[in-house]
């Protein structure tokens, strides 16, 4: 390829000449009233950072605890406020916002070429909600703490003397931060795809993301309403799930599983997404069967909904009841299996390069592929009345939503880092805490799935000598995640002094946020993108001067890459 | 000390002559082979599909890295038999696991006819095991051989009786009855737990199993029911505060690390402040008062958290109780 053939290409990147979303404004007003989705993002990033740390934290100090068999340094009330509130701010603070509202707000309108989400208005809107839900978080800590489990379960949650209502309070809050989140997402995409972009040809990440709308919409008022029904039971004393008065305390393990079940996949379905996205960057190669991955990710949204009484075989409800809901949690499990094989096909021929986000990328399917299959165990009747309420699903659980949805996300991160700050990281360091994230995640958690089927039960401060050896083996591991962690954020925080300029598409990818410069300008596109298939790589050729990949059209003559009729 | 912790650790994780493995402890009913079988089943198929997906993974990356001279070669983007085949072939065994769980399942909730019947009533944060005979005991103790049938509720919150070695669980619900059932096989002592986190001292609501051979346990029966109808009312006093799980709370010392509610030592007799702020002397009438109605009167520096014992207790108990409490303070001067 000659000289001409790459100027005309970098010529193609939009936003050069104009001020990235970064630099275009300054002081702290054009933060806080930003009705930028970028910046937005960049807050909400910083803000479930801090959770996680917080959340983080947590989770050492009670990995600690359990070196002893006794106490070593916490009480039995401080462990279990420490459990709770670690499970709580995982999930409401940091879980559930972490892709779609972080990541998703920044890379939703770049990767649809459009300036900014449907409703800009309401993202901010989603981010102050959020924040609001996190300072009733705060307050139900200093009000005294909170000792229910993440879970709430009646009637012990109407009967402890802990900030219960503050904090029910707040994961009604943050339940309309996420609603606002996946209204937003949903109308977005929906309504201002550009032109050539069909439903077929989206990126997986936004496929993900609008079937995590649809549940973040449909199932989040019914958390909403189950808090306010408990508040109003504690505070009003209507008998609800209080079977002194009158209610059921079982009807509010189904209310909260309906949401909370669900929530399940607004946390993986992101995750999937990135996944996708990344596995066909450094492999250079087309997603394998697309369809069966949008597919598959709009199954699991329905499907989920319809297995929420698999976390209560054991709560006496029916044996007919037990089965169904068996029966329909072994059907969930084969779209996610769809995506495996689908991300495995696509390393096939192709070009494959262990950049950072592609060891994040093979961390997940070799975490997932536990945590998925473990789920086997658990969705099995006979063998989850033995497994229920153990470390076992403890360990499952961390295995989906830590090795799972973290480490998808810190994939995301790691991708989407030199787009989002212009800055390009130490990659070797960074690949080098990846690998001690992996090792730690698995010494942490493996051993915990023997602890379960051996019988320790999950949420003891206290247990039998005979399971230190596992608790002792799993802190070890715990300690060296953080290590992990803490060496990747260090690394990330560095590139923002040090690092490289960032070159507009430094890993070779084909959607439309490569395009635009890095970091891209405040409005995103220059002139509206025309598209065509995603996922195509002849045309996107690494140049040496550029230190990144740029378009050569030239070199496209095959068929597929040529631009196609717009069609509606 | 260490070092025996150590020791009895690693005999526990491998010693295999009480029928345990590193996974799971002794099979101590007659479903743990069963569920046992299910669930190495279940780990040989993960483990087959888990080592595929891996080794396919590793081969591809090391087949197909990125290295000079090799780029992506053109190959199908997607290839819908093969796609159909990966999602409908795995439904079968899907539906074989499922199937295996749901037949093993409904041998877990069907009780056979004949069943030994034992009541269990949970109460932060301890058991009460009552036979038909109205021994009422803080450890169960069932006969090896037969099937135990357990009728459950609970006094307050949620708890679950699971007891690893029978690889049964059972969630126990304010306001109505569920059971369980299992057939012991063989003496020994296993733990029992509460699985359904309840508050406080949730890690403590640990309790024993005790299975007896078949022949000796109507005699271990009559000679604890015995101890109950012949003993003194301090002394029956002193086993009752085992039993009926008060040991969990109270102290009988000065050690009250760990324990929710106040030491039965050197308390009868002497003036304690409440927590509406006004006092009183700790006598016959305020002993049976907290027991009948635990939250009335709540001594200062405790949370509202114990059950009643309301219909729990005879008269001649609650009097062997109160008897006992008053022997744990020699000084204690009689009432006014």
């Amino acid at each position: 390829m000659s000289e001409s053939h790459l100027s005309t290409a970098t010529a193609h990147v939009h936003g050069h000449g104009e001020e990235d979303y970064l630099s275009c404004s300054s002081g702290w007003k054009s933060w806080a009233f930003t009705l930028d989705h970028k910046r937005i993002g960049v807050m909400y990033l910083v803000a479930i950072l801090a959770s996680f740390l917080a959340g983080g934290i947590m989770a050492l100090l009670i990995r600690l605890e359990l070196l002893l068999p006794g106490k070593f340094f916490l009480s039995e009330d401080q462990y279990n406020h420490m459990f709770t509130l670690h499970g709580a701010i995982m999930t409401f603070l940091f879980l559930i916002p972490s892709i779609p509202a972080a990541l998703g707000n920044f890379m939703v309108p770049v990767m649809l070429g459009v300036k900014d989400v449907a409703f800009p208005r309401m993202n901010l809107a989603s981010f102050y909600l959020w924040i609001g839900g996190a300072i009733f978080f705060l307050a139900a800590v200093i009000l005294g703490g909170l000792d229910t489990g993440w879970t709430f379960y009646t009637p012990y949650s109407t009967t402890t003397n802990t900030s219960v209502i503050t904090a029910s309070l707040g994961v009604f809050i943050l339940g309309f931060s996420s609603i606002f989140t996946g209204l937003n997402f949903l109308v977005t995409i929906n309504m201002m795809r550009p032109a050539g972009m069909t439903w077929f040809r989206m990126p997986l990440f936004l496929w993900s993301l609008y079937a995590t709308s649809i549940i973040q919409i449909l199932a989040t008022p019914v958390i909403g309403i189950t808090g306010l029904l408990l508040i109003a039971e504690r505070a009003l004393g209507i008998g609800i799930f209080d079977p002194a008065r009158g209610g059921d305390p079982v009807l509010f393990q189904h209310f909260f599983w309906f949401y909370s079940h669900p929530a399940v996949y607004i946390m993986i379905l992101p995750a999937m997404g990135i996944i996708s996205e990344m596995v066909s960057t450094f492999s250079r190669k087309p997603i394998f069967g697309y369809r069966f991955i949008a597919y598959s990710s709009i199954a699991i949204a329905l499907l989920g909904f319809l297995v929420w009484g698999h976390h209560m075989f054991v709560s006496g409800q029916s044996p007919l009841a037990a089965m169904m809901f068996s029966a329909l949690t072994f059907s969930v499990s084969i779209p996610s299996a769809i995506k495996v094989f689908n991300w495995l096909s696509t390393m096939y021929k192709g070009s494959v390069s262990l950049e950072t986000p592609m060891c994040y990328t093979l961390s997940f399917i070799f975490l997932f592929g536990i945590g998925g299959l473990t789920g086997l165990f658990l969705g099995a009747l006979a063998t989850d009345v033995h497994l229920h309420d153990t470390y076992f699903v403890v360990a499952h659980f961390h295995y989906v939503m830590m090795g799972g949805t973290l480490i998808a996300f810190l994939g995301g991160l790691h991708y989407w880092w030199p787009k989002m700050f212009g800055k390009m990281y130490n990659e070797n360091l960074a690949r080098i805490a990846c690998l001690i994230i992996f090792v730690g995640f698995n010494a942490t958690f493996f051993p915990q799935f023997i602890l379960g089927s051996r019988g320790m039960p999950r949420r003891y401060a206290k247990y039998d000598p005979e399971f230190q050896i596992f608790h002792q083996f799993s802190t070890f591991g715990a300690l060296l995640l953080g290590a992990g962690l803490f060496l990747s954020a260090g690394v990330l925080l560095h590139s923002l002094l040090r690092g490289r300029r960032a070159p507009a598409n430094p890993w070779g990818g084909s959607t439309l946020e490569w395009k635009c410069s890095s970091p891209p300008p405040h409005h995103n596109f220059d002139w509206p993108p025309v598209v065509t298939e995603p996922y195509h790589y002849d045309h996107i050729q690494y140049d040496p001067k550029e230190g990144g990949y740029v378009e050569v059209e030239e070199v496209a003559p095959d068929p597929d890459d040529a631009p196609l009729p717009v069609k509606h | 000390m260490m070092t025996s912790t150590m020791l009895s650790t690693l005999h526990a994780v491998w010693g295999q002559s009480s029928g345990e493995t590193l996974v799971f402890p002794t099979q101590g009913s007659d479903f743990a082979p069963a569920i046992d079988w299910l669930f190495y089943a279940i780990t040989a198929i993960s483990a087959f599909f888990f080592a595929i997906i891996v080794g396919v993974m590793v081969y591809f990356v090391l087949r197909y890295r990125r290295r000079p001279g090799h780029d992506a070669q053109p190959s199908a983007s997607h290839n819908t038999p093969l796609e159909i085949a990966w999602s409908v072939l795995p439904g079968f065994i899907l539906l074989a696991i499922f199937a295996a769980g749901f037949l093993i399942f409904l041998d877990l909730r069907r009780v056979p006819e004949g069943a030994y019947e034992i009541k269990v009533t949970a109460r932060k944060w301890s058991w009460a095991f009552e036979y038909p005979n109205g021994l009422v005991m803080e450890d169960l103790h069932v006969p090896a051989d037969r099937p135990v049938r357990l009728l459950m509720s609970s006094m307050d919150v949620i708890h679950s009786l699971f007891v690893p070695a029978f690889r049964v669980k059972q969630d126990l619900v304010p306001g109505r009855y569920t059971e369980m059932w299992f057939r012991a096989t063989g003496a020994g002592t296993h733990r029992l737990y509460c699985a359904e986190y309840c508050g406080q001292k949730h890690s403590t609501m640990v309790a024993n199993v005790v299975v007896h051979e078949p022949a000796d346990f109507e005699q271990w029966l009559r000679i604890e029911t015995d101890k109950t109808n012949n003993l003194p009312p301090a002394e029956l006093g002193a086993l009752l505060y085992k039993r009926q799980g008060c040991a969990q709370c109270h102290a009988i010392d000065d050690n009250v690390q760990g324990k929710a509610g106040p030491s039965f030592a050197k308390t009868f007799g002497t003036q304690q402040r409440l927590t509406n702020g006004e006092s009183v002397t700790i006598e016959e009438n305020y002993l049976r008062r907290s027991i009948l109605e635990p939250l009335a009167q709540i001594r200062a520096g405790f949370q509202p958290v114990m059950p009643t014992y309301q219909g729990r207790l005879r008269d001649n108990e609650i009097d062997a109780l109160i008897a006992y409490i008053k022997s744990l303070n020699p000084e204690a001067t009689p009432k006014e």
